[in-house]
This record gives C-alpha cells, sequence and structure tokens, in this order.
C-alpha cells in the first residue's frame, strides 16, 4: 500500500514539476516579491510593512491558485484523458488513488510555498541587511497559509471526482473567497433569523474558514499569535481536510468512469 | 458483485467523525479568538478611499460588509463591562466613503456615535461629522437633517445648530412640512418634553434597528414621565397655595378636584407622592432615561 | 478453475434528458474462458465489446450480474496482480519517458524492485521500442504507443491478459510484430481474452470466438470447426480458357484472366471437373479447398435477430 501512495504521489508531483505554468506561476510570484521593497520606496516609514504584505499575500495567494489550477484536474484529467484505464487495472485501490493524488499535490504546494518563503526572506535580507526576531514570526502567516492550502486542496480534489474544469475552478475559486469573509458569514447568521438563520450557520460551518487563518496584518504588525490558536487551527485544518477527502474518496469509489 | 463496500463505509465514518470533529476545532478557535475575531485586521483599517480602488467595482458590497462588522463591533462593545468604542468612527467612515449612498449607516450611524455611554458611544460631535458627510454626499436626503438636529438638540444642546439644521431641511423639496415647525420649537424652548418626544419618534419611525427602535421607546416612556411628574408636582403645589398643607395622599388631590383619579406611570404603578411635594415614579429602573433632559 | 466467467453480465446506461430511460449496452452475458487459452471477443463496431471489457476491469460497475477472474471476483484487488489490459486508443501520462511510465506501473503491480530496470530494458526491446532513450510519450507515433501500451500490460508478467483492440493504429510491419509478439505470450500459456473486430487477426491467434452484437452475445464456437464447417468448395485454377466451355456448368464464380481461368467447384463435383479439363488438355495450376472463413460465421451470427425477444 506505502510503495503505491508513494508512487502515485511521487507520480503527481513530477507532473507538476513538469508543467511549464507552474513555473511561469513561480517566477512571477517571485517577481513580485523582488518588487515589494521598490512599492516600499513610494511610502515612507512602512517599506518593511509593505514588503511583509506584499510578499506574504502573494504566497498565499498563488498558493491557492496552484492548488486551484492543478486540483480540479487531479482526477479529472486522468477520467478525461482515460489514463486512469491502466491504472485500475492494476491492485491500486480507489482510495488509494485519491489519497495519493492529494499527496502529490500537498508535495508540490509545500515545495512552491518553500521556494517563494526563501524567496521572500531573501528579499527582507536585502531590505533590511539583517534578520531579526519579528522576522521569525512571519513564518506563522506562512504555516496557516500553508493550512489553507491544504483545505484548498481537499476541496479542489473533491470537485475533481465528480466534475470538470471551468466549473470546478470558479466553483473553488469562490469558495475561498467566502472562506475568506467566512466570519462575517457568521455575523450575518447572527443577524438573520428563520430559515436564512439555518441557512446561513450551516453555510458557515461548511464552507472553510479562512478567516481566522489570515493573520497577515497581524504578524506585520509584529503582534504575537497564540499556542492555542496555532494548536486549534491546526486541528480544524486537518479534521475539515480529511472530512472533505472522505468525500472525494466516497464519490470516487462510487463513480462510473467514461 | 462486491465492490470495494469496506472503503466506502471506512469513508462515511471518516466523513461523520472528521466534520463533526472540524466544526468542534472551529468552534473552539473562534473561542480562543473571541468575537472582536475579524476587527483585529480592523485594527489596521486601510483607508475607504484606497479600499475603494483595491475592490475593483465590488465596493458596495463591501461597504455592507463594513456595515455589518460595525454592528457587530458596537453590539460587541455594547456588552463588555468597560465599551470602547474607538473604532465605530472609523469603521463608519470606511463604509460611507465604499458607498456613500448607504444611508442607514449615517442614519443609525450616528445615533450609535451620540448616545450617551451605555446607550452609545458618547460621541456626538463624531455623530455630527458623520450626518454632515452623509449630506454631502446625499444633499437630496432631507431626513439627514432631521437627524442632525436632533443631535445638535439632544445630545450637544446646541439650540441654535439644531434650528439650522431643521431649518435647511425644511427647504429640500419633499421635507415634510413639520421640518418647519420643529424649526420654530427649536428656536422657542431649549429644554422642552414635547419636542423631545416628537423627535424620538422620528427616530423611532426612520430606523429599522432594533436597538435603536428600542432605545427610542425608553426615550418616549421616560419624557413622557418627565412630563407627568412636572404637571403632578405643579398640581401639588397648588393644592398647597390652595390649602397651605402638603397633600398625604393622591385621594386629597382628587377631593380637592384637582386630578381625575390615581395617576398611574406608563407601566400602571402609582406615581409616588413624597412629603415635601416632589414626586417620583414606583420603578426608577423602568425609565433609564428619567430626568435626562435637564441634566 | 476458469480463467474469466461471467454471468448474467449486464450494463444499462440511463439516457435521455431526465435520465429516465434505460439503454441497455451489455445484455446478461454468460461467458467462460479457459485457462491458457486464446479468446476472441468479436463484435462491430458499438456492441457492447469494450463496455464488457471496462465491466471486467471495474472501470465501470455492472447493473446486474457479476464475474470472475482466475475464480475470484473481478473487482478483488488480489487478482489484479495477475491480469494485464491493454485498452482501446490508449492514452499515457506524456511527460513521462517510456522507461518511466513502465517503472511507475511497474512499482503500483508491485513488481520487486530489485531488476526492474533491466525488466524494463528488455520489454521495451521486446516489443520492438529498444531506443526511444528518455523521450517523452507526447513525443510518440501511434504505432509506439500501442507498443508501449502492450509492455505496461505484460511488465508485471501477468496470467490473464486483456487486449482491446491491439492492432490498431499499426503499420503491417508492426502488425506482423503484435502477432508474433502475442504468438509468444499463447506459446507461454498465458490466458489471451482479445477484444477486435479484423477477424482476420482472430482467425490467426485465436483458439475460440465469440460473436457479441447489440449488447448480446450471439455464438461462441472453436474457431477450427468454424473454418472447417463448410470446406465444401475448392478453388480450382488453370491455364486453356477454351476448357471453361466443358466445366462451365459445374464451376461457379468463374474469373478469366488471359489465358488463365479461376473458379469455385463443389467438392462433389471436384474429381469430375478435373477429369473434364485433363481431356480438354487444360494445364492445372493449383487445387485449394476452401474452407469457411470466420467472416461468413461472423456475418450469419450478426444478421440474425436475437435469440431470445
Amino acid at each position: 500500500m506505502i510503495s503505491r501512495l508513494s508512487a502515485i504521489a511521487l507520480n503527481t508531483f513530477r507532473e507538476a514539476v513538469r508543467d511549464r505554468v507552474l513555473y511561469n506561476l513561480i517566477v512571477f510570484a517571485l517577481l513580485l516579491v523582488a518588487g515589494a521593497p521598490l512599492l516600499g520606496q513610494i511610502s515612507i516609514d512602512i517599506e518593511r510593512l509593505v514588503l511583509v504584505n506584499v510578499g506574504l499575500s502573494a504566497i498565499s495567494l498563488f498558493g491557492v491558485v496552484i492548488a486551484i489550477f492543478i486540483g480540479i484536474g487531479l482526477v479529472s484529467k486522468e477520467i478525461e484523458k482515460k489514463t486512469l484505464y491502466t491504472i485500475l487495472a492494476r491492485p491500486v485501490r480507489r482510495w488509494e488513488f485519491i489519497v495519493g493524488k492529494s499527496s502529490g499535490l500537498l508535495m508540490t504546494l509545500a515545495a512552491n510555498t518553500a521556494l517563494m518563503t526563501a524567496g521572500f526572506y531573501a528579499a527582507l535580507l536585502i531590505d533590511q541587511r539583517h534578520l531579526g526576531r519579528a522576522d521569525a514570526g512571519l513564518l506563522i502567516a506562512v504555516y496557516f497559509s500553508a493550512l489553507q492550502f491544504l483545505m484548498m486542496t481537499a476541496i479542489t480534489l473533491l470537485f475533481s471526482t465528480f466534475s470538470t474544469s471551468i466549473f470546478s475552478a470558479v466553483f473553488a475559486f469562490s469558495l475561498f473567497v467566502i472562506g475568506t469573509f467566512s466570519e462575517d458569514l457568521r455575523n450575518f447568521a447572527a443577524l438573520a433569523h428563520g430559515i436564512t438563520k439555518w441557512f446561513s450557520t450551516g453555510a458557515a460551518y461548511i464552507v472553510p474558514n479562512f478567516a481566522s487563518l489570515n493573520v497577515i496584518a497581524q504578524v506585520g504588525h509584529e503582534q504575537p499569535i497564540g499556542g492555542r490558536l496555532i494548536f486549534f487551527n491546526t486541528l480544524y485544518a486537518v479534521l475539515y481536510s480529511a472530512a472533505v477527502t472522505a468525500g472525494a474518496v466516497l464519490i470516487f469509489e462510487r463513480r462510473n468512469l467514461k | 458483485m462486491k465492490r470495494n463496500s469496506t472503503a466506502s463505509v471506512v469513508a462515511v465514518v471518516m466523513l461523520l467523525t472528521m466534520g463533526t470533529g472540524a466544526i468542534l476545532a472551529l468552534h473552539k478557535v473562534e473561542t480562543v479568538r473571541g468575537q472582536e475575531a475579524t476587527l483585529e485586521e480592523v485594527l489596521y483599517l486601510p483607508s475607504g478611499k484606497t479600499l475603494k480602488r483595491i475592490s475593483l467595482g465590488y465596493s458596495s458590497l463591501l461597504a455592507n460588509i463594513y456595515w455589518t462588522r460595525a454592528v457587530q463591533y458596537f453590539g460587541a462593545q455594547f456588552h463588555k463591562r468597560t465599551p470602547r468604542y474607538d473604532l465605530l468612527y472609523p469603521l463608519l467612515d470606511v463604509t460611507t466613503d465604499l458607498d456613500p449612498l448607504l444611508i442607514p449607516v449615517y442614519q443609525t450611524g450616528s445615533i450609535f456615535l451620540a448616545q450617551r455611554p451605555p446607550e452609545g458611544a458618547g460621541q456626538p460631535d463624531k455623530a455630527v461629522e458623520l450626518l454632515e458627510k452623509g449630506i454631502r454626499e446625499n444633499p437630496e436626503y432631507w431626513r439627514l437633517y432631521f437627524t442632525l438636529g436632533f443631535t445638535h438638540y439632544l445630545d450637544r444642546k446646541d439650540y441654535k445648530a439644531a434650528q439650522e439644521a431643521f431649518a435647511k431641511g425644511s427647504e429640500i423639496p419633499g421635507a415634510l412640512p413639520w421640518m418647519k415647525a420643529m424649526a420654530a420649537r427649536m428656536a422657542e424652548r431649549g429644554n422642552d418634553a414635547g419636542t423631545a418626544i416628537a423627535l424620538w419618534q422620528g427616530v423611532y419611525e426612520m430606523t429599522q434597528e432594533d436597538s435603536v427602535r428600542d432605545s427610542a421607546l425608553k426615550h418616549i416612556a421616560s419624557l413622557r414621565v418627565d412630563a407627568a411628574i412636572d404637571e403632578l408636582q405643579q398640581r401639588v403645589q397648588l393644592y398647597r397655595t390652595q390649602t397651605g398643607a402638603w397633600p398625604a395622599d393622591w385621594s386629597d388631590l382628587v377631593h380637592k378636584g384637582l386630578l381625575p383619579g390615581i395617576p398611574v406611570d406608563p407601566t400602571g404603578e402609582p406615581y409616588e407622592l413624597l412629603p415635601l411635594g416632589s414626586v417620583q415614579v414606583k420603578d426608577p429602573k423602568a425609565f433609564p432615561f428619567l430626568g435626562e433632559l435637564h441634566q | 478453475m476458469n480463467a474469466i466467467e461471467t454471468q448474467s453480465l449486464s450494463k444499462d446506461y440511463a439516457v435521455g434528458f431526465w435520465k429516465r430511460q434505460l439503454r441497455p449496452a451489455v445484455k446478461s452475458l454468460n461467458l467462460t474462458v479457459n485457462l491458457g487459452e486464446t479468446f476472441g471477443f468479436l463484435g462491430p463496431n458499438g456492441a457492447g465489446k469494450t463496455t464488457t471489457l471496462k465491466m471486467l476491469m471495474g472501470i465501470i460497475f455492472p447493473s446486474a450480474g457479476s464475474a470472475t477472474i482466475l475464480g475470484k471476483d473481478c473487482l478483488d484487488p488480489a487478482v489484479k496482480q495477475k491480469i494485464g489490459f491493454l485498452p482501446e486508443q490508449p492514452y499515457f501520462y506524456d511527460y513521462l519517458s517510456a522507461p518511466e511510465l513502465l517503472e511507475y506501473y511497474a512499482q503500483l503491480s508491485g513488481v520487486a524492485p530489485a531488476g526492474r530496470k533491466d525488466r524494463i530494458a528488455e520489454l521495451l526491446a521486446r516489443v520492438g521500442l529498444a531506443d526511444v532513450g528518455n523521450k517523452q510519450l507526447r513525443k510518440f507515433s501511434k504505432g509506439m504507443l500501442q507498443r508501449v501500451g502492450i509492455a505496461q500490460a505484460i511488465i508485471h508478467d501477468p496470467e490473464v491478459i486483456f487486449l482491446d483492440e491491439p492492432m490498431s493504429g499499426l503499420d503491417p510491419l508492426g502488425r506482423y510484430e503484435i502477432r508474433e509478439l502475442i504468438q509468444s505470450l499463447k506459446d507461454a500459456g498465458k490466458t489471451i481474452f482479445f477484444s477486435t473486430h479484423i477477424l482476420s487477426d482472430a482467425e490467426a491467434l485465436c483458439d475460440r470466438v465469440a460473436v457479441i452484437h447489440k449488447g448480446e452475445l450471439r455464438g461462441v464456437g472453436v474457431v477450427n470447426d468454424l473454418r472447417s464447417a463448410t470446406a465444401e468448395k475448392s478453388e480450382v485454377i488453370w491455364q486453356g480458357a477454351e476448357a471453361l466451355a466443358a466445366v462451365a456448368k459445374y464451376a461457379a464464380d468463374s474469373h478469366v484472366t488471359g489465358d488463365t481461368v479461376r473458379a469455385t467447384v463443389s467438392t462433389q463435383e471436384l474429381d469430375l471437373v478435373l477429369e473434364r479439363l485433363r481431356q480438354q488438355r487444360a494445364r492445372l495450376v493449383s487445387v485449394t479447398p476452401l474452407h469457411g472463413t470466420l467472416e461468413e460465421y461472423f456475418l450469419a451470427k450478426t444478421a440474425e435477430e436475437a435469440v431470445r425477444a
């Protein structure tokens, strides 16, 4: 089982690495981070803040874009191209396929994030000429972004098991946006009455809660993030992703392929 | 034919358990963050104008979101032991930058700002600033002048400014005639309970916000009681002038023909007659705004 | 134990806007394939061949009935170890090279890591792809992809091999090579399930065939039997066109080219015709008994109306 899972994961990773679109994205992102200090020159005193904001936002946004771009095709592309046929004829369980693909995408995201974070810190180093404790705190924002990627991967994988490209992409991106505003959704649910209240409360729990994972502003202003928050956010992201992936497995197990 | 039912069963179990776990974990996250979660980022509020530019045409939607946040912020602070409303004006300012035509923000927001704590933020000057901005952006909306006059009159006690507000508002086409009447009353009487009641009734009608309506009703009740007490005390004084002694009981006044019956307050409790002719309500807690007008 | 066995295997597709109507693609198929035999699964396009194969592979799920391979349910992962599948017009991960693809598949099929590389190289040579090196599959021609397809079907040395139109896209040389390959697998004792609409291939390689049409099994038979079923005629070729008149009564389908005549004669009258030709001083070129072709059997079975209503 492990060898099959790792084979599928590594193959997925390899596919992403050989996909030229990914390189364009990464180059663009790194350019953005490199250009941030220039932006900072325009507004005095907040040069570091601009660099931090642009850098961390780029890491977060690009990760999500990659998760969506690759995620929506994870399963659907294999079905479209019929490459799945020869896979399923082998002793690969359907659930192994799902978990393997998901792991491959997560590996890709991890690599991408590491690369961009390194670039980010390089830019910081160039700008500040040294790195201090406050800069270490920025890693928490990166970690929380990674948790977001975890959840987005699970979501796009789920869509990939039953839907194809454009529709999945739009839907996944919408969920990301709503997830960012999930706090406001919850506020809305609190103020609503009757059926609307039930509906919006349900939605507020099903939609991924990215609001509590957006800490870029805080780390930018060197506000500390509590350990308990880190723990529970991690727990939430992991459990949410596991649940959604289980859903993907459920759908894929029963699906008649073309 | 055996499908892989084991995998499906495991998947269902995982879906349910992990899903429930996720919801519980989320609950914990929210608790740890506290209610003002989103507002932490609001501490670093960008300027409304910048935000409008960034929002790419969705500024109206964003304005709605910020208004909701402002209301939540106000509500959250309201329930604290020591509320602090520092962010209220900035929030309302951003909201109205994003969508200057969102009238309820000016109307209800200014009430939140103007009212004395604990009912509101106790920042009537800020309220005026907000309303004047609203008037700049919506010059044909005469009701904003009403709220402006209301704020000047009741919260700032600036009767001249109140009169100017009502007067200007009355000149806008479509303004209801009582705006002129109000302008006149501003000029005449400074501390008139009747005027105050009329103003609060106006507020009650113009807003949908429950807390504000509630407040308006309470104010009106208290004002009525104030007025009633004034009147009753006058009658008691009259009794003393007529008989040379303070009345012992309401029935004394009734016998003297000064009152038709035992006077009761809006909650149905009889007013209390105190030894040296002063009158008060049985349960002052039911009327939180008593005596406000005279402060 | 049978290599493959299906019991009332059926597949219906929901069609129509509201997905209410059912279109049967495979109707209650009962088929048995013996160990070690090469079994041809014949039918026109759209007959249900590929649908049946997909059900056997677990790509789609049957609406009714069941199937076993090597005694186990066809969906049992344990049995997947022992089967190989070449789909029709296969696609593979085009960003991989041939060795990488085979390495991946070998890993998934549980081939031991030791000696994998050698095995892959050997197999690529065997299918005629010895010098593709690290070229990415996206640059392969159709024929080359087909060979890769066969390679991946047998990399793990399965006992039962399923081939769906294995000759498609190959030039004559390619077809010859693949036929040889299949023959060698046959000689090694493998069971081969061979789906095709090209009858000559089936005739050359298969022990038994089944004919499927419109989702139904129309007939099953041993190829040799079917062939000799109608060996009642012979083809006679001679030189001496003027002799034709003497045997015209018995010679059907006669063609004259220059001085050479080619005609079909029934076996009963063969001796008579030969005697007459000798009398006419015609020069005999050849006498060939004609076996009935698979084509005739096939056409007969697909022309019939359904056996059951």
